[in-house]
């Protein structure tokens, strides 16, 4: 997996709250093998007219958005289906970090196998951001992983939560099944001792 | 100590558990399909590695199978990659696999309960976020993602955190045609889609012991669309007699032994949850949601809320931009809204009994004019008994299409889909925009209250259908 330390980026704002799966990749760019690819089809719907052109006023088609690694979206952020082509979806577009004020679990634990960092902020920084950002497009933001750290534009820093093994694994990219099999003894253990597991 | 349900299964489940880092959780039972599969085998193969436990790890073919009777053409070439994918990974890995076709193939939570692979105590998983329906049974089951397919089938372990518990208490008695999809989607109305975030839910109460199997899963379905990974529901006798003499189902001795393991796993006396939630079942009518998230659920014959109901501010946008996209106006109920699309089916609702459900409604009516209705049973077992008590008869001469098994319309992999612009009364469980369709809006219900508004063209409380 690749690792994650520390990102400086201007944000792209989709303000919308519960922002599901379904919206991030649509069900019908499910159908391949592989996971490449799928950046072309972040938020199809809400990105593309029918005929294939840009809808101009979508956050992602501004030209202030182009090489942004930072997506800001509203509450409850990935809620919906399990698919990991969202993850893939949003790092195919060159998304590294995204900021809600909440999250759906599965979206989450997809996000960190994919050197994807979701990152939860109050309402207030929140808030600060959106109007940071509304001000100039171009507005910096730096997330340190290593930190905890979130650097708003105007200078000030808050911490984030960030669950300690998650933030172990993508500072040093670690492989979470090298890590599971690293227990293989203790999982044959498990699997003798439970007669009706095996 | 008193434990809760979901302390039971998840201690008897750890593999290793150490200070500050996520649970190595065994699984018992892992389910795949076609969509989140490959790049799971990708990486097996990468890394060469092997399935752990292939008699663990059950397949089969359900979100892009077509559901035209005979025909069964696949949609378009990278569906048919897919399952020729998959059923080229399960021949290598010595899995075992219901493919298109095959007798007993089916929605992957249909199949699961069916055959008798899904029990009490165990844990679950498949790629795909509705695993939470086996959490009926007493199970421990929820979505996973791609990267832990992987996981699970090298190692049959998942890195896990422990969720927070909560009790979801539903005492007293439905009132007629209302039913479990009513129950869930009055739950979600009031904790909201992130109310159960973070959370396991345990549904109790005696309107949910009352409830048949089918009904249960229903209820656990759901579960995630409050943002919860997994419900559960304690086993007692209905559990018992459901799962008894089904194909993969303990027998014998093995039967006696799994039963008296199962009666222990009941939340103890004064074990406590993190949390509560009551409903009263008496106050539960038959539900539908207006807007762009099954949280957006009102009672049918309730007024939709109006703008002007919200203060300013992110939930008003919300409101605003789901009303957009619906082309409705809050402030009155959608009774009598006109319907072009009907959909009866999904892991939600396409159990026997709720076809038996959407027949009885259906019986000695036809379908209103110029309203296209689908009933997709949800396995072929699903089917063949339906076709024995002559339910499609009831359907076919109501005017109604009978499908073959598949996820179908609730995720529009497959070719069924809306039209952009149609309304569909849809008793899948995601009202997503485009969920069924670019462009596609949909009111999400019960059987029941689909049946009814088939019958009217219009959104209908299924308990004002005269009797015919």
């Amino acid at each position: 997996m690749a690792s994650f330390t520390k990102i400086t980026s201007h944000a792209v704002v989709i303000p919308s709250e519960n922002i599901d799966t379904d919206q991030i990749i649509p069900a019908r760019f499910l159908k391949v093998l592989d996971k490449d690819g799928l950046g072309k089809s972040l938020f199809c719907d809400w990105r593309y007219l029918p005929d294939g052109t840009n809808v101009p006023d979508f956050p992602l088609n501004y030209a202030a958005s182009e090489g942004a690694q930072v997506l800001i979206a509203g509450d409850n952020f990935g809620c919906g289906s399990s698919r990991e082509h969202a993850p893939w979806a949003l790092v195919g577009w060159g998304i590294r970090v995204v900021i809600s004020t909440s999250f759906a679990d599965i979206f989450k634990g997809n996000s960190l196998k994919n050197g994807l960092l979701p990152v939860v902020v109050s309402q207030d920084i929140h808030q600060k951001l959106l109007a940071a950002q509304a001000a100039n497009p171009k507005a910096q933001v730096t997330v340190d992983l290593a930190q905890n750290l979130l650097t708003l534009p105007d200078g000030s820093t808050t911490a984030f939560p960030v669950d300690s093994f998650a933030q172990h694994c993508l500072l040093h990219g670690i492989d979470q099944l090298g890590y599971i099999l690293s227990f293989d003894d203790k999982i044959k253990v498990f699997e003798a001792a439970h007669s009706y597991a095996s | 100590m008193a434990r809760t349900l979901f302390e039971k299964i998840w201690n008897d489940h750890v593999v290793v558990g150490e200070a500050g880092r996520p649970a190595v959780l065994y699984v018992d039972l892992h389910l795949i399909h076609e969509v989140t599969s490959p790049q799971a085998f990708a990486g097996l193969r990468a890394r060469g590695l092997k399935v752990r436990r292939p008699e663990r790890t059950v397949a089969t073919m359900d979100h892009s199978t077509p559901t035209l009777p005979k025909a069964l053409q696949v949609i378009d070439e990278q569906a048919r990659a897919q399952l020729s994918q998959l059923e080229k990974n399960c021949a290598e890995f010595g899995i075992r696999l219901f493919a298109l076709g095959n007798d007993k193939n089916g929605i992957v939570h249909v199949v699961g309960p069916e055959r008798g692979f899904t029990q009490p105590g165990m844990t679950i998983v498949c790629g795909d976020s509705h695993t939470s329906t086996h959490g009926a049974f007493g199970s421990l089951a929820f979505g996973i993602g791609t990267s832990e397919v992987e996981h699970v089938l090298a190692s049959q372990c998942l890195l896990q955190s422990r969720p927070k518990t909560m009790e979801v208490r539903i005492d007293g008695t439905l009132s007629p045609l209302v039913t479990a999809k009513d129950i869930i989607l009055a739950v979600i109305a009031q904790i909201g889609t992130g109310g159960g975030t973070g959370y396991v839910i345990e549904y109790t109460g005696s309107a949910i012991r009352a409830l048949d199997m089918e009904a249960r899963m229903t209820v656990c379905n759901m579960s995630i669309e409050a943002g919860a990974r997994a419900g559960l529901i304690a086993p007692d006798e209905k559990t018992f007699e459901y799962v008894k003499g089904r194909e993969f189902a303990p027998a014998g001795a093995a039967w006696d032994a799994a039963v008296e393991r199962w009666k222990k796993l009941p939340t103890d006396a004064g074990a406590t949850y993190d949390t509560l939630v009551t409903l009263e079942a008496d106050k539960i009518e038959p539900m539908i949601t207006y807007g762009t998230h099954p949280g957006m659920a009102v009672p049918v014959t309730q007024a939709l809320p109006a703008a002007a109901d919200f203060s300013a501010g992110s939930e008003r946008q919300a409101f605003e931009k789901a009303m957009v996209y619906m082309g409705l106006e809050g402030g009155h109920s959608l009774v009598g809204q006109k319907v072009d699309v009907v959909f009866v089916g999904s892991c939600t609702n396409g159990r026997i009994s709720d076809l038996r459900l959407a027949a009885s409604v259906l019986k000695g009516r036809h379908v209103a004019v110029g309203v296209r209705v689908l009933i997709v049973p949800g396995s072929q077992e699903v089917k063949r008994q339906a076709e024995a008590e002559g339910l499609d008869r009831i359907f076919t001469e109501a005017g109604a299409e009978w499908r073959e098994a598949g996820c179908s319309m609730c995720i529009a992999m497959n070719g069924d889909q809306l039209s952009p612009g149609q309304y569909a009364v849809s008793t899948s469980n995601r009202n997503f925009e485009g969920r069924q369709g670019k462009g596609g809006r949909t009111f999400l219900a019960s059987p029941a209250t689909a049946a009814a508004s088939a019958v009217t063209g219009k959104v209908t409380d299924v308990r004002t259908l005269a009797a015919v």
